[in-house]
């Protein structure tokens, strides 16, 4: 899906309109409100959660510190048990190589598991232009698939949608859907369920992503709720996996971490339905692993940018920021959004964008975000780091350079006071230029008479 | 240079002045260390039947020698004529079913066979109780992954002797390299507005039956 | 106890009634404050908006300022956050520094401070004081302890406001919904007063209650705890409200 995001305005922008949507706004408020309170109850009941949150912390920064000698271990792992492997510079290389995969089976038709590095590589197009037709499996995929829509979650890439919509989307592009099909969730899963069945029967190849890769076994884990994962990853003759190099964990014994830590901060279960975990060529089964970097490695070398690198994806960020609920994900012009995407999207794909330079501004630094992470992605500190990076437009440069003038001596500070003081009565109540956007919704506080600075010297604070 | 030589290269360079990283382990651990190890749960099925029943599964209990009774009640109560049989399953458990057709899954039941069985009856390897967990790792009677995967139903015996506390305990004593289903509930989605619903590619419907105490 | 007060320069500029509270409380309660005239400005906008030399500069100029001083007190949560967590990173340290509600209750030790303020209060805990300096309950522990004041608790009060510095220019429509929120919530009280330990997250939820004729207005907790039956807080123009 990454395509269908090139070329779009900066956040702002983007933002502008999306506040606009009242269904929109609804759909979110309602969505993240609702996960919010699971997810503060499933962890409030874990009396350890902040040692596991320190732990999965440093198992990430650890991996992350000896990632070269973790990949070698997983790809001999992984071959030894009877897998390929893979590994894929960019996003262009990745595709190359799952295309040649699926064509040397001489299928034309592959079932998907959800899996945000396929996403983020254009996955199911590149594979269109090789004529094979790629079917997402996911709900929610499903619903963005058929309704010739983009992913505006990590895990719910339709939370935009409520069940009205996806009860229209399904009656208008899946053929078999029931004629008298009505808006339950539990129907439109049941119409899910009828549409996928025989794809899922007939299907010679899959393709997946993994939530974690163990170094130390070559064992991959998928964690999922539908089942549509478990008849990806069993039924199919060949299963290939797309999976980001910092996915790995170093040992068996780290998943008692995660598998603890990510259900509860992502739909707020005390453990998701379904967890698939297997090591190399498994029930008869073709393997294949493609290790991907595409941008990976630039992130890994920034120092306080790498800590982006620990997400395991469960978009709990998300779920909390204020600003994610009111601008939606389609915003953010990534299939990463939120703040994991405000921090992840420009080092990735750098910042040469208006799109991806606006991103790291995209946040109140209201630190939700970092609260709520479980591995303890300092978000607000990336997103300042990044914001130190970006391009300034002129303007705001000039003004920031004579603020820090009109700062750096306090006499300097002591004029500009006196003067808007002299001046308050005349000062407009509506400012000019970018800074009307203030004044657009808000009045502007009053100028005393007199500072604080100079009541001060006045009156050497006042009666004692 | 090759995908693999320049990742790597990659990799060394931009860690190279990365700090050495010390993992604390102070949660609760298999072996009862940590700093807040030594969890005092007692009643351990009792959780897990707790937990299990959350997921709007159906939990039974059954005393050693009542586990025939309760699957032959249940297999009745959901209108099962093909039952689904992993290989190794204790034959005693299924001694009291009558009118259903025991399909054996040796050799392999052909995938649209096993779609047509109403259900499926396992054992599993361990069970998790603060997570209303169970764990399959294709051991005796808990058959293949597909096997639990394409009937509607799913029974499932568990013996309280294979009920640990947390994940922790589940993750040591579990094998890596065979392949692991670990299943909390019957297939759900929380796709629509973020709530969860249960039933959708997976089995629909789950009982777990407790063996002993 | 001698401290020594950072006013910011938002409170210097726009809000000497909050500063000539602070100084009337501070000596209320036995203090003795010193206020260097060198200080200016912390640079959190220019940290925080991406001028990271300026802003280290500033930091500098801070630590000069203060250098001499055993403990500095801040009535912005804010700036309290920016000195206290940002300054290291930049490689800046300072003398002790502590927000206002913080210098009361954990270094004072005190929560009664005797003040009067017969209203109905709501506290809105900013994402700094709330989530960076973990100020916790100690602001409302203080409110509560105000004769007079009915404190009524402020529904989804941990979510932010949407100000967040230059982001409400950056942003507008994002952070007026967000303020439109915050301000419903407000209203849902039936609150007279509006209370926070910053004042620029106040500015930016004062303008919208005035420029929408609701009534509510914004007082920082310092001119709350400041009051008292006896003497106003010289000048402090607490029923006039701010906006214009």
């Amino acid at each position: 899906m990454s395509g269908t995001f090139l070329g779009m305005p900066a956040f702002p922008a983007n933002a502008a309109r999306a506040v606009q949507d009242s269904q929109l706004r609804h759909n979110l408020r309602k969505a993240t409100h609702t996960i919010r309170a699971k997810r503060l109850s499933t962890i409030a009941e874990v009396p350890d959660w902040r040692e596991l949150r320190e732990a999965a912390k440093a198992v990430k920064d650890a991996t992350l510190r000896d990632l070269d000698r973790h990949l070698l271990c997983l790809e001999e792992q992984v071959t030894a048990t009877g897998g390929h492997v893979h590994w894929a510079r960019d996003a262009a290389e990745a595709c190359r190589i799952v295309a040649g995969l699926v064509r040397a089976t001489g299928e034309t038709e592959v079932v998907k598991v959800k899996s945000m590095a396929t996403q983020e590589i254009g996955l199911n197009e590149a594979l269109a232009e090789h004529g094979i037709e790629a079917y997402e499996t996911d709900l929610a995929e499903l619903i963005v698939q058929l309704g010739d829509d983009r992913p505006s979650h990590i895990l719910v890439p339709a939370i935009h949608r409520n069940r009205a919509e996806i009860r229209e989307i399904f009656l208008r592009s899946m053929p078999d859907a029931p004629p008298g099909l009505t808006d339950e969730p539990a129907a439109l899963a049941e119409a899910a369920r009828l549409h996928l069945r025989q794809r899922f029967l007939a299907s010679k190849v899959a393709i997946s992503g993994a939530n974690f890769a163990v170094a130390e076994t070559g064992t991959l884990v998928v964690l999922e709720s539908e089942g549509n994962g478990r008849m990806c990853l069993t039924l199919p003759e060949t299963l290939i996996s797309v999976v980001g190099i910092e996915k790995i964990v170093p040992t068996w014994r780290d998943l008692e971490i995660f598998l603890q830590v990510l259900p509860r901060s992502s739909t707020g279960e005390r453990m998701n339905p379904y967890t698939s975990t297997w090591t190399g060529a498994t029930e008869g089964q073709t393997f294949h692993l493609v290790l991907l970097d595409n941008g990976r490695t630039d992130v890994l070398a920034d120092e306080i940018g790498r800590q982006a690198l620990r997400c395991i994806r469960c978009s709990a960020c998300l779920n909390v920021c204020p600003v994610y609920e009111r601008a939606g994900g389609h915003a953010y012009g990534s299939v990463y959004p939120g703040p994991i995407g405000a921090i992840l999207t420009p080092q990735m794909r750098g910042m040469g964008s208006p799109l991806d330079a606006s991103l790291p501004y995209a946040s109140t630094l209201c630190g939700a975000c970092y609260d709520a992470c479980p591995v303890a992605i300092d978000i607000p500190e990336v997103l300042v780091h990044l914001r130190a990076r970006a391009p300034h437009p002129p303007a705001e440069r000039a003004a920031m350079g004579a603020a820090a003038w009109t700062f750096s001596r306090a006499v300097r500070l002591t004029r500009a006071q006196r003067l808007a003081s002299r001046l308050r009565r005349l000062l407009p109540r509506r400012l000019p230029g970018p800074l009307s956007a203030w004044t657009d919704t808000r009045d502007l506080p009053e100028v005393p008479a007199e500072s604080f600075r100079d009541w001060w010297s006045r009156t050497q604070g006042g009666p004692r | 240079m090759s995908a693999r030589e320049t990742i790597l290269r990659r990799i060394r360079a931009a860690v190279a002045d990365a700090p050495e990283v010390a993992v604390p382990r102070d949660y609760r651990t298999a072996s009862g260390a940590g700093g807040l190890g030594g969890s005092a749960v007692q009643d351990l099925p009792g959780l897990f039947a707790e937990r299990v029943d959350d997921y709007r599964a159906t939990v039974l209990r059954a005393g050693p020698g009542e586990v025939a009774g309760v699957v032959a009640e249940r297999a009745a109560a959901r209108g099962v004529e093909r039952l689904a049989v992993p290989p190794g399953l204790p034959e005693e458990w299924l001694a009291g079913l009558c009118d259903v057709r025991l399909l054996r899954d040796d050799p392999p039941l052909a995938n649209d066979e096993l779609d047509r069985a109403h259900g499926v009856i396992t054992g599993c390897a361990v069970a998790v109780a603060e997570t209303g967990t169970i764990v399959l790792d294709g051991g005796p009677g808990q058959g293949r992954r597909a096997l639990t995967l394409l009937p509607d139903y799913h029974l499932c015996v568990v013996p309280a002797g294979h009920i640990v506390r947390g994940v922790p305990e589940a993750v040591a004593l579990l094998d890596p390299r065979r392949p692991l289903t670990w299943i909390s509930g019957p297939s759900a989605t929380s796709d629509i507005e973020l709530d969860r619903v249960e039933g959708v590619h997976g089995p629909r419907v789950l009982d777990v039956v407790i063996v002993g105490n | 106890m001698r401290v020594a007060l950072f006013i910011t320069c938002v409170n210097d500029t726009l809000y000497p009634g909050t500063g000539r509270a602070v100084v009337s409380l501070l000596r209320r309660l036995g203090c003795e404050v010193d206020f260097p005239e060198a200080q200016t400005c912390c640079g959190q906008m220019h940290l925080n908006t991406g001028y990271q030399d300026e802003a280290r500069r500033l930091a500098r100029r801070f630590r000069a300022v203060f250098a001499r001083h055993e403990i500095v007190v801040v009535p912005s949560g804010s700036c309290a956050a920016t000195i206290r967590e940002h300054y290291p990173r930049l490689g800046v340290e300072t003398p002790r520094v502590v927000e206002l509600t913080e210098f009361l209750v954990d270094v004072l030790g005190v929560t009664d401070v005797g003040a009067y303020f017969p209203h109905r209060v709501t506290y809105h805990p900013t994402c700094h004081s709330l989530r960076g300096l973990r100020l916790g309950d100690r602001p409302e522990t203080l409110l509560r302890a105000v004769r007079g004041l009915e404190l009524v608790p402020l529904p989804g009060a941990e979510e932010c406001c949407g100000f967040g510095g230059t982001f409400a220019v950056k942003n507008p429509a994002v952070s007026a919904a967000m303020c439109a929120d915050k301000c419903r919530a407000v209203l849902d009280t039936g609150a007279e007063v509006l209370c926070a330990a910053d004042n620029s997250c106040l500015t930016h939820l004062g303008g919208a209650l005035h420029r929408q004729r609701t009534g509510v207005r914004v007082v920082h907790i310092a001119e709350i705890l400041a009051s008292t039956e006896q003497d106003k807080p010289a000048g402090t123009p607490i029923a006039s409200g701010r906006g214009r």
